[in-house]
């Protein structure tokens, strides 16, 4: 529910939202609780957690390597739980779980979305997890009142479209470009007509991800999109920073607050 | 008939993979099933597998190893007799085909062993294609031969040095590369794993080593063998031996996985003998994870078996219990890698020495058997250096 009021909300305002993106217990747990809280007070309107996967398939580089150095502190599923639950005692932003299929199912995919809404999360993302293996876990999702968010790409049929515009709940997460997460000089220019052709199957809010990391970027994207995602700009600031952690959280706001400014203003229609 | 449509054994198999991929899996489900029923492609590729891949693989009676164990006659499929030394180059051939039918210029593969990068390699030499070869650094050093024979062939050979800098880190990034640039290439992979149509499709084209070994078994002995042994690591070359005779149901089928250093040690790759079910490089099988789903660190001595996962048809056939797995240590198999060698003058891969360590391991159960088939999946010219390594230390 808090996905979905959070962009009416943003819509009535006739702005977009920024959804930054980081991995929980990099650089550890307590510094991920300051940054989540710092980045709500700097303008983020959704919140992205990483659990951390052995093996991240989509991602680049920089997410496999935050993925490594918070399992290396030993960062599990229950201390993922335990974060949110601490994070729900002092703030209400919408709260959604990045991970890969295996956490989940080896969890027990019932428990995982159970505990998980008890806790406080509002959304599941699961790159590796496409639609048609999906059945299960979304009746379940649907009980707990969690949102399964699903993903279409620059590659998915008219079919895919218009099938997952029907199942989708929450946002559906652009891909923006083929390959995987990662900071990128240029921004996809095929991503406005992905957006474009979802638009036309779908009233869902659309949030554009992978390759976007700066303000410029984060603008340009905003022009259609209802969202941006932005997570492996700010988690190179916080491989380069993850030792201080005041100057970490204060770095990480910084850049949320200039990407929120770059997001929101002038653009008002988000069909234009 | 396993898998069904949406590439299912059971629980089992199935597409676990980033969306961006799933219309290209679509495509390749159409065509592999167009020219799995084409008369002209599967003629193609048998005169290619004939003239090309040296085959048929003779079937092999082992004396002096079957007097060793002292019970049954022991025959052993000579696959590490066809073209690059292994059986790799029967998937390869037929992937290769495929490709230049969809009209893909660039092929990628990952590589453990090195011995799918090789055939990776030759088959894109032979049909012109860009090749990319994804392997592990730790890899690339015990198996510095292969690397060689693969830039030799033309193929640009990719270090991977996350996580273990093995066959799984190398088969993350291949499965990256594809998601960057599934438009333009084919995504060659080297065993029965991987999201549908892989494990159904490599299955396929390895059943020519079953397939033969039916015939050959039936000239030589006039009946099929009691059991057959091969190894596990993905498991293409046990599918391929196994999967003709899955209806023949006296004949038992025996899978040897890689104990490493030993199954109590935490540091091996028996993923069917000791792991649960979930989900690694698109499809559900059996993984060796944490209580959390990380996947853990495994071992081998063999980088062909260094695999934290298992082909799904695998997982299906030892939950049905129409195949037995069973293990053996990297010291067992290093015992079996001495022993053909000196008894019967062939120096087995690594990975197949696995399979006939197991005989060696088992001979009380073997000696009730007369008659037994092992794969002998790939010779051992790349191994010498890493053994010889080995052995020098034990001295």
């Amino acid at each position: 529910m808090r996905i979905k009021e959070k962009f009416e909300n943003l819509k009535k305002k006739g702005e977009k939202a920024l959804i930054p993106f980081i991995m929980a217990g990099d650089p550890d747990l307590e510094t991920t609780e300051r940054l989540v809280l710092e980045m709500e007070k700097r303008g983020a309107d959704i919140i992205e957690l990483g659990l951390p996967f052995s093996d991240p398939l989509a991602d680049g580089p920089v997410i496999q390597q935050s993925s490594q150095r918070s399992l290396e502190k030993g960062t599990r599923t229950p201390h993922v739980f335990e974060l949110v639950k601490r994070l729900r005692e002092k703030t209400d932003i919408p709260l959604v779980i990045l991970t890969y299929y295996n956490p989940v199912f080896s969890y027990g995919q019932e428990i995982f979305i159970k505990e998980a809404a008890q806790a406080g999360v509002d959304g599941l993302v699961m790159p590796d997890l496409p639609l048609e293996e999906r059945d299960e876990l979304e009746e379940t999702a649907r009980e707990t009142g969690l949102d399964l968010i699903c993903f279409l790409a620059p590659t998915s049929s008219r079919d895919r479209i218009n099938k997952t515009a029907q199942r989708a709940r929450g946002f559906i997460y652009c891909v923006s470009l083929t390959g995987v997460t990662g900071v990128r000089e240029e921004f996809s220019p095929s991503a406005e007509n992905l957006i474009k052709d979802i638009r036309k199957h779908t009233s869902l809010p659309l949030a554009l991800g992978f390759g976007i990391s700066t303000p410029r970027q984060a603008g340009k994207a905003a022009r259609y999109a209802d969202g941006v995602i932005v997570g492996s700009a700010l988690m190179k600031i916080i491989d380069k920073y993850g030792e201080n952690g005041d100057l970490l959280v204060q770095e990480v706001g910084e850049f949320v607050a200039s990407l929120k400014k770059a997001v929101t203003g002038q653009f008002s229609d988000y069909r234009l | 008939m396993y898998p069904d449509n949406k590439g299912h054994f059971m629980e089992f198999g199935g597409r676990f993979v980033p969306e961006v991929l799933m219309p290209a899996l679509e495509e390749l489900t159409r065509e592999y099933y167009k020219v799995k029923e084409e008369e002209d492609f599967q003629k193609e590729l048998t005169e290619y597998l004939q003239d090309y891949g040296g085959r048929p693989t003779p079937l092999y009676f082992a004396r002096g190893f079957s007097e060793y164990i002292g019970g049954p006659r022991i025959y052993l499929k000579r696959e590490d007799l066809t073209h690059t030394g292994a059986h790799k180059i029967n998937n390869t051939l037929g992937q290769a085909l495929l490709a230049l039918r969809m009209g893909k210029k660039r092929v990628i593969a990952e590589t453990g062993a090195g011995q799918h990068g090789v055939a990776t390699a030759t088959a894109a030499a032979k049909f012109g294609l860009e090749c990319h070869v994804y392997m592990g650094e730790e890899d690339m050093e015990r198996q510095a031969l292969n690397v060689f024979r693969m830039k030799l062939l033309g193929a640009e050979v990719i270090p991977v040095s996350a996580g273990s800098k093995t066959l799984k880190d190398a088969t993350n990034e291949a499965i990256r590369d594809w998601v960057t640039n599934v438009e333009n290439t084919y995504y060659i992979i080297g065993s029965v794993v991987g999201p549908h149509p892989y494990p159904e499709m490599v299955r396929d084209f390895q059943s020519i080593i079953g397939v033969e070994t039916r015939e050959q078994v039936l000239e030589k002995e006039g009946r099929f063998p009691d059991s057959l042994v091969a190894c596990v690591g993905g498991g293409s070359n046990a599918l391929g031996l196994f999967y003709p005779f899955l209806e023949d149901s006296q004949v038992e089928m025996i899978g040897v996985e890689a104990a490493g250093f030993g199954l109590d040690t935490g540091l091996h790759a028996a993923t069917l003998s000791q792991g649960r079910a979930g989900v690694l490089h698109g499809s559900m099988s059996y993984l060796l994870q944490d209580e959390f789903g990380q996947i853990s660190p495994v071992h081998s001595i063999s980088a062909g078996l260094d695999y934290p996962g298992v082909g799904p048809e695998h997982a299906f056939l030892q939950k049905t219990r129409r195949a037995s797995y069973g293990s053996v240590t990297d010291e067992e198999a290093l015992e079996a890698f001495k022993l053909i060698s000196r008894r019967e003058g062939i120096i087995p891969a690594l990975e197949s020495a696995h399979a006939l360590a197991y005989i060696i391991k088992e001979r009380e159960r073997f000696k009730e058997q007369s008659l037994v088939v092992v794969n002998l999946s790939g010779r051992g010219d790349k191994d010498v250096n890493a053994v010889s390594q080995v052995l020098e230390v034990e001295k």
